[in-house]
């Protein structure tokens, strides 16, 4: 039973890594040396909303002073979403703060990408039986890049930045604010689960040509 | 004429978003960290060019930013690159000092506009800040200024360089000098009187709504605009520069004195910069102007 349990675990993680690869190839073939050129600078230069629950509010602030520098990289810190390109999400959002993430997320201009910061934005972390903390931050918005741990360290972080940046540079892997508009229904569905009709009104892009 | 204007724009962007890097890598230095690359800026600059613009508040929410770039462009072009020479003078043959320091508050004013037409009151706090804080700067630069045209008993920019041959008026005119680099600092908009776009009182002030394409053209527009401003320091108090390599060395010097000042020091509320313009440099320039 063993054996099978683990050449099924291996089966799954050669069709993940087959389809990661063939998506892969399919998007880099179609980049121009432009788009490259863009990528590239859209990678060096990051500015961050750091949207600061839970305990990742404490984590988050060291990245950006003297001892971690994040700015070495490229990445400084706005106040606005306005002119962020990430927003970070520090931890657990509990029902009211999610309603303020979703209008953060909404408020920010593409391309655009997000950070789940710990255990609490995964999977619900030790919160995960709460009644009032949603589990899996991915549901409601396209997050990008998953930092684990509980809480993570600001090393975490940091390489989940440098991860995001290659991510960016090569754009190997589907954006998640391009999943957010694609597959808008099921965001929305989901939001609408929590809030009913007691949140902001749908977000509609004219070319995804959905009628909601 | 046109490749003039051309190479005196693409300097002065250049230059202001070199500068701008050095800034932050030399404030990163004095706080004990390495810092962004010197290129950071243009990085910034050309990744907010490529990036959506997602919010419309009418009209002159978009021509705010244009006015203010028309602003920051007509001064960098009546402002003489070098001394005595027929390139890289744009227009200053047909205006003179007066014309500058007023396209040099078209940029404020500008933003003011484009500010307005959005609501958020984080951007009208900063536009009152702004323009309080230009009421104290503006005294002691323009006593500062006008100190200098009787000086020089003119008020082309290229004769108050040429009067300057024997002796910088840097040195002539000591009192003036420390009074307009005072306002100088501020119109920097480098601490201490950095309360206008303060991210952590008024969420980056003015341009709290600007994002994409917009925040970009402010970006360029500012750096194109302090490098204006040190050029006409230099052409002013430091007798203008003769090459580019005079040039260059002769910004740099006056932009590290204000890197290192604004490190120094933190940052004045709007009351307390106003009061500091009006008392300190304002009575200096005054003393100088009698000395002139």
């Amino acid at each position: 039973m063993q054996e099978g349990f683990v050449s099924y675990i291996n089966d799954q993680k050669d069709m993940a890594q087959a389809s990661l690869e063939a998506d892969t190839e399919g998007i880099k073939n179609t980049q121009t040396v432009i788009q490259k050129a863009i990528n590239w600078f859209r990678a060096r230069s990051m500015f961050v909303v750091a949207y600061g629950t839970g305990c990742g509010a404490i984590e988050m602030p060291p990245v950006f002073t003297s001892r971690y520098d994040i700015e070495r990289l490229g990445v400084v810190g706005v106040a606005t979403p306005r002119q962020a390109d990430i927003m970070i999400v520090s931890g657990y959002c509990s029902l009211k703060t999610l309603k303020r993430v979703i209008r953060t997320y909404e408020q920010m201009s593409e391309p655009k990408y997000v950070i789940a910061l710990g255990s609490c934005a995964i999977n619900g972390g030790m919160y995960w039986d709460s009644y009032n903390t949603i589990k899996k931050l991915d549901d409601y918005i396209g997050v990008d890049m998953f930092v684990t741990g509980c809480m993570p360290r600001p090393e975490a972080l940091i390489e989940g930045f440098v991860k995001l940046q290659d991510r960016i540079k090569n754009n190997n892997i589907e954006p998640g604010y391009i999943k957010y508009k694609e597959d808008y229904q099921f965001y929305r569905a989901n939001q609408e689960r929590l809030f009913g009709k007691n949140i902001a009104p749908a977000f509609i892009e004219d070319y995804t040509g959905m009628d909601i | 004429m046109f490749l003039d204007i051309l190479i005196m724009l693409i300097l002065a962007y250049s230059f202001g978003f070199l500068y701008y890097g050095l800034y932050r890598n030399i404030s990163a230095r004095v706080h004990g960290r390495f810092g962004p690359s010197i290129a950071q800026s243009f990085y910034d600059s050309i990744k907010l060019f490529t990036k959506d613009t997602s919010t419309s508040f009418g009209w002159m929410f978009y021509a705010g930013p244009i006015i203010m770039a028309s602003g920051a462009l007509m001064t960098v072009l009546f402002i003489p690159y070098l001394n005595h020479g027929d390139s890289l003078i744009g227009f200053s043959e047909y205006g003179n000092l007066i014309v500058v320091l007023y396209f040099m508050v078209l940029g404020p004013l500008g933003n003011a506009l484009g500010v307005g037409s959005h609501g958020n009151p984080f951007g009208a706090m900063g536009i009152i800040r702004g323009l309080t804080r230009l009421i104290g700067l503006e005294m002691p630069f323009y006593i500062a200024v006008i100190g200098l045209m009787i000086a020089s008993g003119t008020a082309d920019i290229a004769e108050i360089m040429a009067s300057q041959k024997e002796t910088y008026n840097i040195v002539a005119h000591p009192l003036l000098f420390i009074a307009a680099f005072i306002s100088f600092l501020g119109f920097m908009g480098k601490s201490p009187f950095d309360v206008v776009g303060a991210p952590a009182e008024v969420y980056s002030g003015p341009a709290v709504e600007f994002g994409g394409k917009f925040l970009a053209l402010t970006l360029s527009q500012s750096a194109i605009f302090s490098f204006a401003k040190l050029l006409l320091m230099v052409n002013l108090f430091l007798g203008g520069a003769d090459n580019l390599v005079d040039l260059v060395v002769k910004t740099f010097i006056l932009f590290l004195a204000a890197v290192f000042v604004g490190n120094v020091y933190g940052r004045l509320t709007t009351s307390q910069s106003v009061d500091f313009l009006f008392k300190i440099p304002t009575v200096i320039a005054i003393v100088g102007l009698m000395f002139v």
